[in-house]
């Protein structure tokens, strides 16, 4: 068995707000997870990755916390099914860098690599192809999940137990941990992305850009600065891309076309001053970032880590909210409201909402999976100091419009929303209670999101 | 559990019928907070009607600070009735008058009972609970009275000496568990436990001494003031040479 330390470790999710105190075990291998199922205490038991979340889904107060970052060992791609066979701890950044050496990505990625495949699963995780791909669970072709009740089961999206596989995609590893994963991978020619830029000068040019040319791109994503004033309030900066051909390369770069460079060379300081990041730095920060951008921009071949997880370069980059951390908030709601969509973001802007990472995505079909974030419309994320004043009655002033919308919010970002609310936003919760009751009838998996939105 | 945003669920009072604590809890409540224990000597027969209007829901539970066995059932009853604690305020406690005392000694000691080792087995009864569930807050009503203790209410100001001594040790034996303690000295404020006591420079109400709570809990504070002036007052105070100390009139 992994060794148990006695001392509780203080957890919080990547917002490092309300932390809670658990004993943290390390299993390596599905029977040290089983075993540690089987264990659980009065407080329970929860699975967690590399804690990317950002609220308090990968926590569990007074209970054990599986540190799944040691289920790692072999990867296995089997070219021929188009698919490969991942542990669940190994991260996205060592995935994304086996895959690509052999000519593959993966079929989603989510703006970090920072994450591991079962935490990646357990959120359902979506990416910037979400309007054409759909979100990780549509790719996942099977699953193995140990169960509380210590079984090890393989689950498929058409298997015996469909049901279950459907809770378990979104279902933030309440129903089970996930030790091992089969996913479907993407053959690409090259680590490079074909990219084309546009710089827009309003919300209502940003909205429009976007509702007309989505579907001519796999990946598009708008980065919108909420604090410009007037009628530049929502002006951005839309990137759309394809995956690069070789032949899309400059020859100086077709040379090597898999090469992947995936450092981080960066660290943010351990310790930032409350209040850096406030309306006036951000505000500066924006018009740099904006300024920088080109106004249009077509066929830009940029690296696979650049494209796709900017952050990555900038280590610990959550540090700079301060002590007090950060918030994300982060909903979709449906095409048609369009409405509340720019309410929300009109409130954010006069709040004067210091948000360096705005980001604004049109979203596709879903999975199925009962709690699975996705749905087709405008999904929107900002981030946001937590001390940043009445931030906590303007978010629910915002879930208020959303439920009036019919729209909802992110499990895997929250860490403030009331019970009531989620409940009202997940009309499928009652079903998905339905099968959880049925794999793990004891109660053995918690964790201090489902204890505070009464998931279970 | 305490949200993102520094918002709690669940309320435990101590010494229900506190004015200072009920400010406390109402802030609290204004913050979101939904449930509240109201425990005192007989129950609270009749919560706050401002709780109820702000759409808490009140629980009223028996609590006797002079008897110590009963006090971990206390706090497993409050668990009971809301779940996990996320904060609990100690606020119970008696004032009485300083001649009184040296008239009656057993009657000092009964308050120093109330005032001091009442909270002992409280402080440790909830500290269990909050290590066991691996979060929440244990706000303690220490007082400036016990930063130096004066001539004048030499009972009562001792007795919040050991308390406020209770509370920081036991905060640092809480530290790395996720629960923690907050030590409130607020100045004089006027209540009815104080009506019969001439006011001091420095007075602070309720709200204010609430408003302060509120604070520290967000921020992480491991001390609160009320108001926040009598820190470098009392770093002063201490310094005063003895015989001028004694003279003091409050």
């Amino acid at each position: 068995m992994a060794s148990q330390p006695e001392r509780p470790v203080l957890l919080t999710g990547w917002g490092r707000t309300a932390p809670t105190a658990a004993r943290v075990v390390r299993p390596r291998t599905a029977a040290q997870v089983a075993h540690a199922l089987a264990d659980a205490g009065p407080r329970g038991v929860l699975a967690r990755g590399l804690g990317r979340s950002y609220g308090d889904a990968a926590q569990a107060a007074g209970g054990t916390v599986l540190d799944c970052t040691g289920l790692t060992g072999p990867i296995r791609l089997d070219a021929d099914r188009g698919e490969v066979t991942v542990p669940a701890g190994a991260s996205f950044d060592r995935l994304i860098a086996h895959l690509l050496e052999r000519g593959y990505f993966v079929p989603v990625t989510p703006g970090t690599r920072q994450v591991t495949v079962g935490g990646a699963i357990a959120a359902d995780v979506h990416g910037k192809n979400h309007h054409a791909d759909s979100s990780l669970g549509a790719h996942v072709r099977s699953l193995t999940l140990a169960a509380p009740t210590g079984e090890a089961l393989t689950l498929t999206p058409d298997g015996p137990d469909a049901e279950l596989f459907r809770a378990t995609l979104g279902g933030m590893g309440l129903t089970g941990v996930i030790t091992e994963a089969t996913l479907a991978v993407l053959p690409v020619e090259t680590s490079y992305m074909r990219v084309d830029t546009d710089r827009t000068d309003s919300l209502d040019a940003t909205l429009d850009l976007m509702a007309r040319t989505d579907a001519d791109y796999r990946y598009t994503v708008c980065w919108v600065d909420l604090l410009a004033r007037g009628s530049a309030m929502g002006r951005g900066v839309l990137t759309r891309a394809d995956h690069a051909g070789l032949r899309d390369l400059p020859p100086a770069l077709r040379r090597a076309p898999l090469r992947h460079r995936a450092g981080s060379p960066l660290a943010a300081p351990p310790w930032a001053p409350p209040g850096l990041l406030n309306s006036w730095t951000v505000g500066a920060f924006n018009t740099v970032y904006r300024g920088a951008a080109p106004r249009r921009r077509r066929g830009e071949a940029q690296p696979i880590a650049g494209f796709f997880h900017p952050l990555d370069a900038v280590r610990d980059w959550n540090r700079l909210y301060g002590p007090r951390g950060l918030v994300q908030y982060q909903f979709v709601v449906p095409l048609g409201a369009e409405d509340t969509l720019v309410r929300i973001m009109e409130g954010l802007s006069r709040a004067g909402a210091p948000s360096f990472l705005t980001v604004l995505k049109r979203l596709g079909e879903g999975t199925g999976g009962h709690l699975s974030f996705p749905r087709p419309g405008w999904t929107l994320a900002v981030d946001l100091p937590a001390d940043l004043p009445g931030l906590g009655r303007m978010l629910r002033r915002f879930d208020e419009r959303l439920l009036a919308a019919d729209g909802r919010l992110y499990l895997a970002k929250d860490g403030r929303a009331d019970a009531e609310t989620v409940h009202a936003m997940y009309p499928d919760l009652p079903a998905w209670r339905k099968v959880r009751e049925r794999v793990d009838p004891d109660g053995v998996l918690v964790s201090d999101l489902a204890r505070r939105l009464r998931l279970l | 559990m305490r949200d993102s945003v520094g918002t709690v669920r669940t309320v435990l009072l101590l010494g229900g019928r506190s004015e200072i604590g009920l400010a406390i809890v109402e802030r609290l409540v204004r913050e979101g907070a939904r449930e509240v224990v109201l425990a005192a000597r007989g129950g609270v027969a009749e919560p706050p009607g401002a709780l109820t209007a702000l759409g808490a829901k009140v629980h009223s539970l028996e609590f006797d600070a002079t008897a110590p066995d009963t006090h971990t059932a206390t706090v497993d009853a409050a668990v009971a009735l809301v779940g996990d604690l996320d904060v609990v305020v100690d606020a119970f406690g008696v004032l009485g008058t300083q001649s009184d005392y040296e008239a009656d000694p057993a009657a000092a000691a009964r308050a120093a009972a109330v005032n001091y080792t009442g909270h002992v087995s409280a402080g440790l009864a909830v500290a269990a609970r909050l290590r066991e569930q691996g979060h929440g807050a244990l706000v303690v009503l220490s007082s400036v009275a016990g930063v130096r203790v004066r001539r004048f209410n030499f009972v009562y100001g001792s007795a919040k000496a050991g308390l406020d001594g209770f509370a920081q040790g036991l905060a640092d034996s809480l530290h790395g568990s996720g629960a923690r303690v907050l030590v409130v000295r607020p100045g004089y404020v006027p209540t009815r436990m104080s009506a019969h006591v001439d006011p001091a420079p420095f007075p602070a109400t309720p709200g204010r001494v609430a408003e302060a709570v509120s604070a520290g809990l967000r921020s992480g504070a491991t001390t609160v003031w009320a108001p926040r002036v009598l820190a470098p007052v009392f770093a002063g105070m201490r310094l005063m040479p003895r015989p001028i100390w004694r003279r003091l009139g409050r």
